[in-house]
């Protein structure tokens, strides 16, 4: 991904910023520019909001054959969530082991390093998710 | 109205190793090791956390306890001798994740482990100054020991952000000093992985002669004598040091072991020092006194005296971890199992 792709996208990697519809109010992360629901009528009326960082897991999978820039951190999960707010997004949940995590666990979202163009290149960062506090208590 | 702490937060990754381990993959005496430096188990960062991402969540943790406008901070800096970039600012990352960007001011610190402290006394001067109404000032690091040196068996990961202004302060900083000289213990070489160090220079003409001379000074600068507080912390490379220091001084165990986290976390560096003055705040009453020096090779000493005041009450949520929570939330890992996450296995 190009330096200035990655950069655009901050805003919603680093604090979960997505639009709603005005027409519907709908939410939609990644942040959309027309509604697919409403469409023309979404023109101009799409807002940005601030989407929950909590939610809750719908469903996952353990990903044991990693990329190889992932490869120091495999097994790892990557989670379908539904927001507090009825959005959902895919994300790697971490801080756990793969085996305790599990469909309807609740989750909350953390900062961490989404990967780095090589050693010598631009680090990328946004939200990762683990257990909630309240679960892991 | 005086300056001082308006709000605090921390963040300690949850992975740990004991030196048992370490030394079992270098052949030496474990028990020995973990006994003479007073450190059970230190704090490891799994591979995608880094200063930039402790700092964050350490701030938005600080965030999380009050109601302030993120653009009403008008600077922040990061102190930490492990920034993951040599040129760029891991400040500017901490400032647009809790959205305190664009109009501010924003730099990285580097004072080997007392770069957070330094960081804390810049804010004050800008605050009190008026140039600023709130600075956040980091502490964090992810120090590195190089397979097999004495580090390796202390060198954590950790941090502390506290938010520095004259509004609603929690505990006022009655005065700060400092003590500096060009002392070479401690040193990473530009383009160096791992940082080198003078042995036992380390400690009598380094560690302690700028601790015990700052934390004179401080008592000569307020007026006070260690009676007069009801905790001190002191930057803790290993869980001997500060306790050696603090005894010279004339403090007890009980004023000391609030702020003494490295026992079970290691030596977080730059968020040393900062991680043990929030440890103290999470449990400190109101009218407490802290007495705070930190340390920082090359070489410098920063105190500081702190009284908590009756506001802190107001910032204690359940929105956050305390940090004695993350000191408790620890999950064991082997020594293999470390050299995959500090990068020391090459692909």
């Amino acid at each position: 991904m190009g330096i200035p792709r990655f950069w655009r996208e901050t805003p919603s990697r680093y604090n979960l910023i997505g639009t709603k519809c005005g027409s519907c109010g709908m939410i939609h992360f990644p942040p959309r520019v027309i509604c697919p629901s409403c469409h023309r009528k979404s023109i101009g009326k799409m807002e940005r909001t601030h989407l929950s960082g909590k939610g809750t897991i719908v469903s996952y999978s353990i990903v044991h054959d990693a990329p190889h820039s992932f490869e120091m951190q495999k097994p790892y999960v990557v989670a379908i969530i539904e927001l507090e707010g009825g959005c959902r997004l895919t994300a790697p949940i971490i801080d756990c082991s793969p085996s305790d995590v599990a469909i309807g666990m609740d989750v909350e979202a953390t900062f961490r390093k989404l990967g780095e163009q090589g050693e010598d290149g631009v680090i990328h960062y946004g939200y990762k998710f683990r257990p909630a506090r309240e679960a892991t208590k | 109205m005086k300056v001082g702490i308006v709000s605090y937060g921390g963040y300690i990754p949850r992975w740990r190793i004991r030196p048992q381990d370490i030394a079992s993959t270098w052949g030496t005496d474990g028990d020995a090791i973990s006994r003479g430096l007073n450190i059970r188990s230190k704090s490891v960062p799994y591979p995608d956390e880094d200063v930039i991402t402790i700092s964050v969540e350490a701030t938005r943790n600080l965030m999380k306890k009050v109601q302030i406008d993120p653009k009403d901070i008008g600077a922040i800096y990061v102190g930490s001798e492990s920034h993951p970039y040599a040129v760029k600012p891991s400040a500017t990352v901490v400032a647009e994740a809790i959205e305190a960007s664009p109009n501010l001011t924003a730099a990285d610190y580097e004072f080997a482990c007392k770069a957070g402290t330094a960081a804390i006394q810049t804010c004050m001067g800008m605050v009190s100054s008026n140039m600023i109404r709130y600075g956040i000032a980091v502490g964090s690091d992810t120090s590195q020991g190089a397979p097999g040196d004495p580090l390796e068996y202390s060198a954590s990961a950790g941090g502390a952000a506290f938010l520095i202004g004259m509004e609603d302060v929690i505990a006022t900083i009655n005065s700060t000093i400092s003590y500096t000289t060009d002392t070479p213990d401690f040193w990473r070489r530009e383009g160096q992985t791992y940082p080198k160090h003078g042995g036992r220079f380390t400690g009598q003409p380094a560690y302690f002669k700028h601790t015990l001379t700052c934390a004179q000074r401080l008592f000569e600068e307020a007026d006070t004598k260690p009676g007069d507080y009801d905790y001190a912390v002191f930057h803790q490379p290993n869980g001997k040091f500060p306790v050696s220091a603090g005894r010279k001084l004339g403090f007890s165990m009980e004023q000391i072991e609030t702020g003494l986290l490295v026992p079970e976390i290691g030596n977080t560096y730059s968020g040393a020092v900062l991680l043990g003055l929030a440890n103290i705040l999470d449990e400190a009453d109101p009218g407490s006194r802290i007495f705070m020096i930190g340390y920082g090779s090359g070489a410098g000493s920063d105190g500081f005296d702190i009284t908590v005041k009756d506001e802190i009450e107001n910032i204690r949520t359940n929105n956050c971890p305390t940090i004695m929570e993350m000191v408790e939330n620890a999950n064991f890992i082997d020594y293999a199992t470390y050299a995959k996450f500090r990068g020391k296995i090459r692909l």
